[in-house]
C-alpha cells in the first residue's frame, strides 16, 4: 500500500521550508452518515517530524484538523540530503511513516 | 391607399415571409456556435491566453490564482491520482484491463471525450465508458461522481494533459439532436432560483457569487475530476452537474442521465481547443 505521507523539504541558506500532506479521514465523530448512524471519532493525535533523529516539531491534532491535512513549517538549520521523518498516530493507535531526505 | 399600391404592399410582404423563410432563424451549425461561443468569452477576457480558459476561475481572478498556485506545489488529488494511476493497471478477472478497452491502452485520450457513438446512437462519456468497459468484461460498474470512478478519471485525464479538447460531431442526424439537446439544455432557465448553466457560466462569468468567483464556461470540464475544497473529496463531471442543479435549486438528474451528458457534448464542443488541466483543484 503507499505511504499515507507526502513530504516536501527544501533546505535553504538558513531555514529548510517542510511541507506535507496525511491522507487521513479525521473523523470528528460528531458526523452522522447517511443512515443517521454517528461515524465514530477517527482523527489523527500526534504528528511529529524529525531531523536527522532530532524531533523538530510535535503537532497535537484533535477532531477540528480537516480531512487530509496539511502542514507546512520552517526550521533553522538542515542540509540538503540530511534525514526527515514524519510519524502519526491516530486516536485508534493506527500510525504511519515515513522518511525523506531534504532537497 | 391605391388599389396598385395595396398590391405592391402585399408582394413586399410576401417576400418578407417567404423570401426570408430560407434562412430560418435557428440556421446556426455547431461550428458557427462554437466561434460565437469562443468569440464572446475571448472580448469578454481579452488578457486571458486561450489555453488559459482550463483553469477556469483561476484564469480570470488574479488573487485566487496566487492561492491555487500555493496549493499547487502540493495538489490534494494527488492521493486520487496514485489510486487510479494503479486501479487502472490492475487486470479484471477475466484477464484483460482497461488498456484493452480504449484507444491507444486509454493513455492521452480524455479530450476526445465525450464522443457520439454512431452504434448505440448516444453521447459516450469517459465516465460511462470505463463502466461499459468494466461490465463488458463482467465486472461490476462502479458508483458515478465519486471515489474510484473519479481516480480513474484523474489518471486518465493527467495522460491527456496539454491535449486540446477535440470533440467531433459526426454527420448523423441524433448527433445533432444530441448536441441540440445539451445546448437547450444549457440555456433553459431552471429550479427555484430560475437560474440556467448560462447565467451564470456565461453572463456573469467571472463575476462574485458570494464568496465564489463564477468559472467561465469555455474550457470549463478541461479540469475534471477535480478535487472541490468545499466537498473536500474528489468529484466528476456528474458530481458538479447534480451540485450545480440542485444549488439553483432544480431536482437533480441521476449521474450520467441522457440530459446531462448531451450537456457535457456540448459544453465540451465549445469547448474545443481548450487543452485538457485535469485534475484540477477548486474552491
Amino acid at each position: 500500500m503507499p505511504s499515507t505521507i507526502r513530504v516536501r523539504a527544501q533546505a535553504g541558506d538558513t531555514v529548510t521550508e517542510v511541507q506535507a500532506l496525511i491522507q487521513h479521514p479525521m473523523d470528528s465523530g460528531f458526523v452522522k452518515d447517511s443512515n443517521g448512524v454517528l461515524i465514530p471519532p477517527h482523527h489523527i493525535e500526534t504528528v511529529t517530524f524529525e531531523h536527522n533523529g532530532k524531533i523538530i516539531l510535535t503537532a497535537d491534532w484533535g477532531p477540528a484538523v480537516s480531512k487530509d491535512p496539511y502542514i507546512k513549517f520552517s526550521f533553522k538549520g538542515g542540509a540538503k540530503g540530511d534525514a526527515l521523518t514524519v510519524t502519526w498516530v491516530d486516536n485508534l493507535g493506527k500510525t504511519d511513516m515515513l522518511e525523506a531526505k531534504l532537497a | 391607399m391605391s388599389h396598385r399600391r395595396t398590391v405592391r404592399w402585399l408582394v413586399v410582404l410576401a417576400v418578407c415571409l417567404f423570401g426570408g423563410a430560407a434562412s430560418p432563424p435557428d440556421s446556426s451549425t455547431p461550428a458557427a456556435d462554437q466561434k460565437a461561443f469562443q468569440d464572446y468569452f475571448r472580448s469578454r477576457f481579452p488578457g486571458v491566453p486561450f489555453a488559459d480558459f482550463a483553469n477556469g476561475p483561476y484564469a480570470v481572478d488574479a488573487a485566487m490564482r496566487k492561492q491555487w498556485e500555493e496549493i499547487m506545489q502540493f495538489p490534494p488529488y494527488d492521493f486520487a491520482l496514485d489510486e487510479g494511476k494503479t486501479a487502472f493497471a490492475v487486470k479484471f478477472a477475466n484477464g484483460k484491463s482497461y488498456a484493452d478497452c480504449f484507444a491507444n491502452g486509454g493513455i492521452g485520450v480524455r479530450q476526445n471525450y465525450p464522443y457520439f457513438d454512431t452504434k448505440t446512437g448516444d453521447v459516450v462519456t469517459l465516465d460511462l465508458a470505463i463502466n461499459r468497459c468494466r461490465e463488458a468484461n463482467g465486472e461490476k460498474p462502479l458508483k458515478y461522481g465519486t471515489g474510484m470512478m473519479a481516480s480513474l478519471t484523474a489518471y486518465m485525464a493527467e495522460t491527456s494533459r496539454g491535449k486540446s479538447f477535440d470533440i467531433k460531431i459526426p454527420d448523423d442526424p441524433r448527433a445533432r439532436e444530441a448536441y441540440e439537446a445539451g445546448k437547450q439544455f444549457f440555456y433553459t432557465r431552471r429550479g427555484q432560483l430560475n437560474f440556467s448553466c448560462a447565467s451564470c457560466h456565461v453572463t456573469a462569468a467571472g463575476q462574485r457569487m458570494r464568496g465564489d468567483i463564477l468559472a467561465p464556461a469555455i474550457g470549463i470540464l478541461a479540469a475534471f475530476p477535480i478535487y472541490r475544497s468545499d466537498w473536500g473529496s474528489m468529484g466528476t463531471i456528474d458530481r458538479r452537474f447534480t451540485t450545480c442543479s440542485a444549488q439553483m435549486r432544480s431536482v437533480p438528474l441521476p449521474p450520467q442521465d441522457v440530459a446531462y451528458r448531451n450537456l457535457e457534448y456540448f459544453l465540451s464542443y465549445m469547448g474545443n481547443g481548450v487543452p485538457i488541466s485535469g485534475p484540477g483543484t477548486r474552491p
